[in-house]
C-alpha cells in the first residue's frame, strides 16, 4: 500500500501569537513550530496503515526550507518518504498551494505508482482554510471526506467515520481516495530512538512548487489576500469572585438561581 | 455592511436528513446584513419541509434539489449541487454555516468552480477588492488560528463564497418576512458522486451533546486524574448537562477525545460553562468563549481562565465542585 499524507508547518498550538509591526503577518521570532494537530494525527494514521497492510508512506509539506523539520518529525514516527514543495516563507493561499500540491502529487505517482489513499488533516492550525485537501481531491478526480475520526482500509474500500450531531456515520470510499483526518482518531506516537536516527538519515526530494502555478494558471482568481491581522477583541470581563474554597458553593447557586439553570 | 438592493445572496441550508441545523439561521442573519435579497438552497426531497421555517428570516425563494443520489448527506454530491446552482443562479454570495458540513459543501463547490472561499467569516463588507473601499470585491473578517486571531481580507469581485464562524452572531428573525416560495431546481448528477454518501450510522443515544448542553462542567488538568472526574459528573448530571475538557486531558488519556473543548475540539456556547482546573490556554479558551457565562474554579488566582470568566472560586476544584452539587441538592430539598 502506498500512502501519501500532506501537513504544514504552523506555530505550536497555545503559543501567544504577536503580530509584526505592519500588521499583516505573524511575527514567528519567538515561536515554536509543530504539525496542525489534526496533521500529527493523520501522520500517526498514516504509520498505523503501513503497519497493518505493508507497502510505505511518504510525508509532503509546501513551505519553507525550515519545514523540514516537521517532515523529519513524521519520518522520526515511522513514515519513510519526505517531500518539500520549498517556497520562499510567504503564504500560500488554498488554490495556489493546491495545485502545487496536485502538481507534485502527479509527478509522484506518474514515477511510483498511485498512493491508495492521501490523508490531509482536517483543517490547518493556523489559517483554518479548511480547503486544500478538498480541492486537491477534487483536482486527481478523487473521493473525499473530511473530519475522519476512524479509518480502515480493505478490499480497495477506505471505510471513515465521522462524528455527525445526530451520531457516528461511515463513509465508504472507493480507493483511490483522499481522507481529511480529525484530532482524536488516534493518540500519535512519539519519536523512538531508532526513528530519530532515520530522521536525520533521510533524504528530503524537493519537487519545484512554481511550475504548477506559473504558466496557464497564473492569473487564476484567487485569494483571500489579507489586509491585517489583530487579535479577537479581549473579552473584558470583571470577574466576580464569588468565594474562596466550598463555602463559596452558596454564592455558586444563587449565581445559577439567577441565570436560571437551576 | 449596509444591503445592497441588487446584490442576492444564495444561502445553503445545511440539514441532517430534514431536521435544520440551527446554525443555518446564523447564516441567515448575516446574509440579510448584505443584501435585500436572500435565497435558500436546500439539497435533498427530505429537505423540503424546511421551506417554512425559513420564510421567518427574510428568505425570498427556496430552491429546492432532489436526485436519488441526494437521499442522505455526501459531501461531493451536495458541493456539486452547489456549483450548479451558482452558474444557474448567479448569486453574488453563497453563504452557508462554518460547520463541519457547511466548510466541506463549499470548499467542495468552490473547487469545482475554482473560485476562492473565505471558512467562518464573522462580518462581510463591501467595497473590497482595492483597499479603497470602492472596489467591486467584498471585505471579510474571519477566524484564524481557531479563533486566537482574527483577519481582515479582500475577497477578489465576482462571486463571493463564505462560510459563518458558528456563534458569531445571535440568529434573529427579519422584520420583514420572506415569502420562501419553493422553486424545483433540476440538476442532473452523475450516479458515481454518490461514492461519498454517507453509508449508514450509529445514532447517538438520546440526551444532551457537548455542543447543545445548557450547561457544561469542564476540567483541566487540575483535575489529576480519570477517576476524580466523578464529582464533574454528578455536578453536570445535577443540572441537566455533561463533562467536557481540556487537550491536556485527551492528551493524558485520561477522558475520550470527543468530550474536549477547544480549537481541535468541541466549541460550546453554554448558559454556563464551569470550568474546573483549567488555566485556559488560547486553543481551549476559543472552544468555551460563545459561553453564555463562565464559572472558573481554579487555586490560581491569576490564571487565564479566570480573569477572563464572568465569576470565579478561588480554591481546590475537589473541594469546591462537590460542595456545589451538595449545595444544589440541599436547596432542592427544602
Amino acid at each position: 500500500m502506498r500512502i501519501l499524507v500532506c501537513v504544514k508547518r504552523v506555530p505550536a498550538p497555545g503559543s501567544k501569537i504577536n503580530i509584526t509591526a505592519d500588521g499583516t503577518a505573524v511575527d514567528t521570532t519567538n515561536l515554536g513550530f509543530t504539525v496542525s494537530p489534526h496533521e500529527e494525527c493523520a501522520v500517526e494514521a498514516a504509520v498505523q496503515l503501513i503497519e497493518g497492510h505493508g507497502g510505505d508512506a511518504t510525508v509532503l509539506t509546501l513551505g519553507a526550507v525550515e519545514a523540514g523539520e516537521q517532515l523529519r518529525y513524521a519520518v522520526s514516527v515511522g513514515i519513510q518518504r519526505a517531500v518539500l514543495l520549498p517556497t520562499a516563507g510567504e503564504e500560500w493561499d488554498p488554490q495556489r498551494t493546491a495545485r502545487a500540491i496536485t502538481s507534485a502529487i502527479r509527478q509522484m505517482e506518474s514515477a511510483d505508482g498511485p498512493f491508495d489513499a492521501i490523508l490531509f488533516g482536517n483543517e490547518s492550525a493556523d489559517s483554518g482554510g479548511f480547503q486544500v485537501g478538498i480541492r486537491v481531491a477534487h483536482a486527481l478526480g478523487r473521493p473525499m471526506v473530511n473530519g475522519a475520526k476512524g479509518l480502515s482500509i480493505d478490499d480497495g474500500i477506505a471505510r471513515v467515520q465521522r462524528e455527525a450531531d445526530a451520531g457516528r456515520e461511515t463513509y465508504e470510499l472507493p480507493l483511490p481516495a483522499v481522507i481529511g483526518v480529525k484530532e482524536g482518531i488516534n493518540l500519535p506516537r512519539y519519536p523512538t530512538m531508532r526513528g530519530r536516527l532515520a530522521s536525520k538519515k533521510v533524504e528530503v526530494a524537493s519537487i519545484d512548487p512554481a511550475d504548477a502555478t506559473s504558466g496557464p494558471m497564473a492569473g487564476a482568481v484567487t485569494g483571500p489576500t489579507t489586509i491585517a491581522l489583530r487579535p479577537p477583541p479581549e473579552r473584558t470581563s470583571e470577574t466576580v469572585i464569588l468565594g474562596t474554597g466550598p463555602d463559596a458553593a452558596v454564592a455558586v447557586v444563587d449565581v445559577l438561581d439567577e441565570i436560571g439553570v437551576l | 455592511m449596509a444591503p445592497v438592493a441588487n446584490r442576492t445572496v444564495l444561502a445553503v441550508v445545511e440539514h441532517d436528513r430534514g431536521t435544520v441545523a440551527p446554525t443555518t439561521f446564523e447564516a441567515l442573519t448575516v446574509a440579510r446584513t448584505v443584501s435585500d435579497r436572500v435565497d435558500a438552497l436546500t439539497i435533498g426531497a427530505t429537505a423540503d419541509a424546511i421551506a417554512g421555517d425559513l420564510a421567518a428570516y427574510g428568505v425570498a425563494s427556496v430552491h429546492q434539489v432532489h436526485d436519488d443520489v441526494l437521499t442522505d448527506y455526501g459531501p461531493e454530491a451536495w458541493g456539486e449541487v452547489v456549483a450548479h446552482a451558482v452558474r444557474a443562479l448567479a448569486p453574488d454570495v453563497v453563504m452557508a454555516s462554518g460547520t463541519d458540513r457547511g466548510n466541506e459543501v463549499l470548499a467542495q463547490a468552490a473547487a469545482r468552480l475554482d473560485l476562492p472561499f473565505a471558512a467562518n467569516c464573522t462580518e462581510l463588507r463591501t467595497g473590497g477588492g482595492d483597499g479603497g473601499g470602492d472596489g467591486d470585491g467584498v471585505e471579510v473578517t474571519r477566524i484564524r488560528w481557531g479563533g486566537s486571531l482574527l483577519e481582515d481580507a479582500t475577497l477578489p469581485g465576482g462571486i463571493t463564497i463564505v462560510t459563518i464562524a458558528p456563534h458569531a452572531v445571535e440568529a434573529g428573525p427579519a422584520a420583514t418576512p420572506g415569502a420562501a416560495e419553493p422553486v424545483p431546481f433540476t440538476v442532473r448528477l452523475d450516479r458515481s458522486l454518490g461514492r461519498s454518501v454517507v453509508r449508514g450510522r450509529v445514532e447517538r443515544e438520546a440526551g444532551v451533546t457537548l455542543a447543545t448542553a445548557p450547561v457544561v462542567v469542564g476540567g483541566g488538568r487540575g483535575v489529576g486524574s480519570a477517576e476524580a472526574f466523578a464529582p464533574l459528573e454528578e455536578l453536570a448530571a445535577e443540572l441537566g448537562g455533561v463533562v467536557g475538557c481540556s487537550r491536556a486531558v485527551t492528551n493524558n488519556g485520561w477522558r475520550n477525545h470527543a468530550d474536549q473543548v477547544g480549537q481541535t475540539g468541541t466549541r460550546i456556547a453554554p448558559e454556563v460553562y464551569f470550568a474546573c482546573g483549567i488555566s485556559g490556554a488560547i486553543q481551549h479558551w476559543v472552544g468555551a468563549m460563545a459561553s453564555k457565562h463562565i464559572i472558573a474554579v481554579n487555586t490560581d488566582r491569576q490564571a487565564n481562565i479566570v480573569t477572563r470568566a464572568g465569576y470565579a472560586v478561588i480554591g481546590d476544584l475537589h473541594e469546591v465542585v462537590p460542595a456545589i452539587t451538595a449545595e444544589i441538592r440541599r436547596r432542592r430539598r427544602d
